[in-house]
């Protein structure tokens, strides 16, 4: 096995992939979303509860390929207690991490999220780390429009 | 297939017909199993076309010139082997399109819109290839006609007396995939077109898969459309086929309006050109179907080195090609099935017992998105996803399946390399 394929498949992202934190289902969500990746069948389901501008709690449900499945649970640990700010800035963070084409940039907010810099390498796998992030971002959106019709 | 053949062809001197499958990924030689997408191209077919473009190239069926007549003859040649390939009656029964999409549209939005009316009903299969599914769904919705759907049994098969009954004065035309670009299997579809003709039906078949590994003989399936895909059979991409039988051809008005496909034009009137020319609008893919020329004198080309008759014409040559890729894929289908049937947790999709040159399966322990970037890691090539068959899909009850796809040039050491590569999948995500 090369070494790209070792930097893809880290030791954490084949763990969190085998025991994916945070799995299932909120009863009642302030913000709800579900992500679609046509391409690979990939599908995703997040569910928020917000409390004011922080993240109290998310969970996600789905099935998808280890990357996705990874970055699902490792995103969920990153953003519980965080608040909406924080949650973008990561977010941002993390998408410029995966597509980054020259130097890699310092990441100050992405911790554990590292991880996933091996992506990089492999165009057609980037989706499959960023649709977990795609889907939270519609939830929080569907949370803000909750909120402001209640 | 009653053809005897007297020799067997060096696979290692076949496989040299093929330059690109000498290619290195990360350092191992390629293991090409992604010919359901689309196969590779000998050299024969690259040669032809690079000729086409330097010393032939003018548009055809117009020019007085020079150039403009060899061009024609050369697209017309290819008319005569792919009415060779098919066993067409008639040179009229065979329509240049952009691709096996096309063809199917072309069907729909013509034949369907000419004969379709509200409540008729279009009868298609579970395993249907995306494009032969939502052409029909689009005329349906334009004519007021109903889709029905047969299903299909656990092992990838379509019941016949489940077909049967659905079967009725209603259906007006079934639309039925011959080989699954899924699960391999082949459909019966012989049978099925007699079935569907003693309730008046027409029946149109998608070849898309078939091609490359079955010698096809539309008059003994006695087809009304059958459709070809050509960068599946070794030639190049943007050539399809539409045979349809010529009476319903005849009687079907124009797809797309243009140069080429009229007989005279006027602001008043406007009159159609002979067959298969209506259907032919505008400046064909000339180099394309060259190229589809080609690639079927490959085949036959194969045939010949197979019999120990020279004078033997290409309709028996074909015969001899076919029924050598017909042994070889079968053999290695098997082989591949009980390799694989071997890994434990590997679960094979589509276990009919007529299939052709597809090994679909899922793996307990990773996605089939994994499991295509492992294996092309290890210089191998397959398709991951739904492979167009979202339908098929649900019905398996899985997201996605991991297909390796035969062409006439794999071996065993290549099917040994992949169930190498699914048990490394194995060590890493176990």
């Amino acid at each position: 096995m090369n070494t790209e394929l070792r930097e893809l498949y880290q030791e954490v992202i084949l763990d969190h992939n085998r025991h994916p934190r945070n799995r299932g289902k909120l009863e009642e969500p302030t913000g709800f979303a579900e992500g679609h990746n046509p391409l690979c069948g990939d599908n995703i389901r997040v569910y928020l509860q917000m409390d004011g501008e922080t993240v109290q709690d998310v969970r996600f449900e789905g099935a998808g390929c280890a990357i996705s499945t990874a970055s699902a649970s490792l995103m969920t640990e990153a953003i519980k207690g965080k608040t909406l700010q924080q949650v973008e800035s990561v977010f941002h963070e993390f998408q410029e991490m995966v597509t980054a084409t020259g130097e890699a940039a310092d990441h100050p907010d992405l911790g554990d999220l590292e991880v996933f810099g091996g992506v990089r390498e492999y165009p057609v796998r980037i989706k499959c780390a960023t649709l977990p992030w795609h889907t939270l971002n519609a939830a929080l959106k569907g949370a803000d429009t909750k909120v402001s019709t209640e | 297939m009653s053809v005897l053949t007297r020799k067997s062809l060096a696979i290692e001197t076949v496989r040299k017909d093929f330059p690109i499958l000498d290619t290195l990924v990360n350092g191992h030689d390629l293991v090409y199993l992604d010919n359901g997408a689309t196969s590779q191209k000998p050299e024969a077919v690259l040669g032809a076309m690079d000729i086409y473009w330097r010393f032939t190239n003018a548009n055809v069926h117009r020019g007085v010139h020079h150039l403009s007549r060899r061009s024609t003859q050369a697209f017309d040649l290819a008319r005569e082997r792919v009415q060779v390939l098919l066993n067409a009656r008639s040179l009229k029964e065979i329509i240049f399109t952009a691709g096996c999409t096309a063809s199917i549209n072309l069907v729909a939005q013509t034949w369907g819109r000419a004969n379709l009316k509200p409540g008729d009903e279009i009868l298609i299969s579970t395993m249907e290839h995306h494009s032969n599914i939502v052409p029909w769904q689009i005329i349906a919705e334009q004519v007021g006609a109903i889709v029905k759907v047969i299903p299909i049994t656990d092992s990838g098969e379509i019941d016949l007396g489940v077909y049967e009954g659905l079967l009725s004065e209603r259906t007006k035309i079934v639309g039925l995939v011959h080989v699954s670009n899924s699960l391999g299997t082949i459909n019966p579809v012989a049978e099925m077109i007699r079935m569907a003709h003693r309730f008046g039906a027409k029946v149109l078949i998608d070849g898309a898969q078939a091609a490359p590994h079955l010698r096809l003989d539309v008059q003994a399936l006695d087809a009304d459309f059958y459709t070809l895909s050509c960068h599946k059979m070794y030639a190049p991409t943007g050539v399809g086929v539409l045979f349809g039988k010529q009476a319903l051809l005849e009687e079907m008005p124009p797809y797309q309006g243009g140069g080429d496909m009229i007989h005279t034009v006027s602001f008043e009137r406007t009159t159609y050109a002979e067959l298969p020319f209506k259907f032919e609008a505008g400046t064909p893919n000339i180099a394309g179907v060259v190229g589809l020329g080609a690639a079927i004198d490959y085949l036959g080309y194969l045939g010949a080195k197979l019999l120990d008759q020279p004078e033997a014409g290409l309709a028996e040559r074909l015969d001899a090609c076919f029924a050598w890729i017909e042994e070889r894929e079968g053999e290695l289908t098997r082989y591949g099935t009980a390799m694989l049937s071997e890994v434990s947790g590997l679960t094979l999709t589509g276990t009919a017992t007529q299939k052709a040159g597809i090994l679909a399966f899922t793996l307990d322990c990773a996605h089939p998105h994994d499991v295509g970037t492992v294996l092309d890691n290890e210089g191998i090539a397959v398709r991951t996803g739904h492979h167009c068959c979202m339908p098929l899909m649900r019905r398996l009850g899985v997201p996605a399946t991991t297909r390796a796809s035969l062409g006439l040039y794999n071996t065993k050491e290549e099917i040994d390399r992949l169930a190498a590569g699914v048990r490394r999948v194995q060590e890493l995500f176990g």
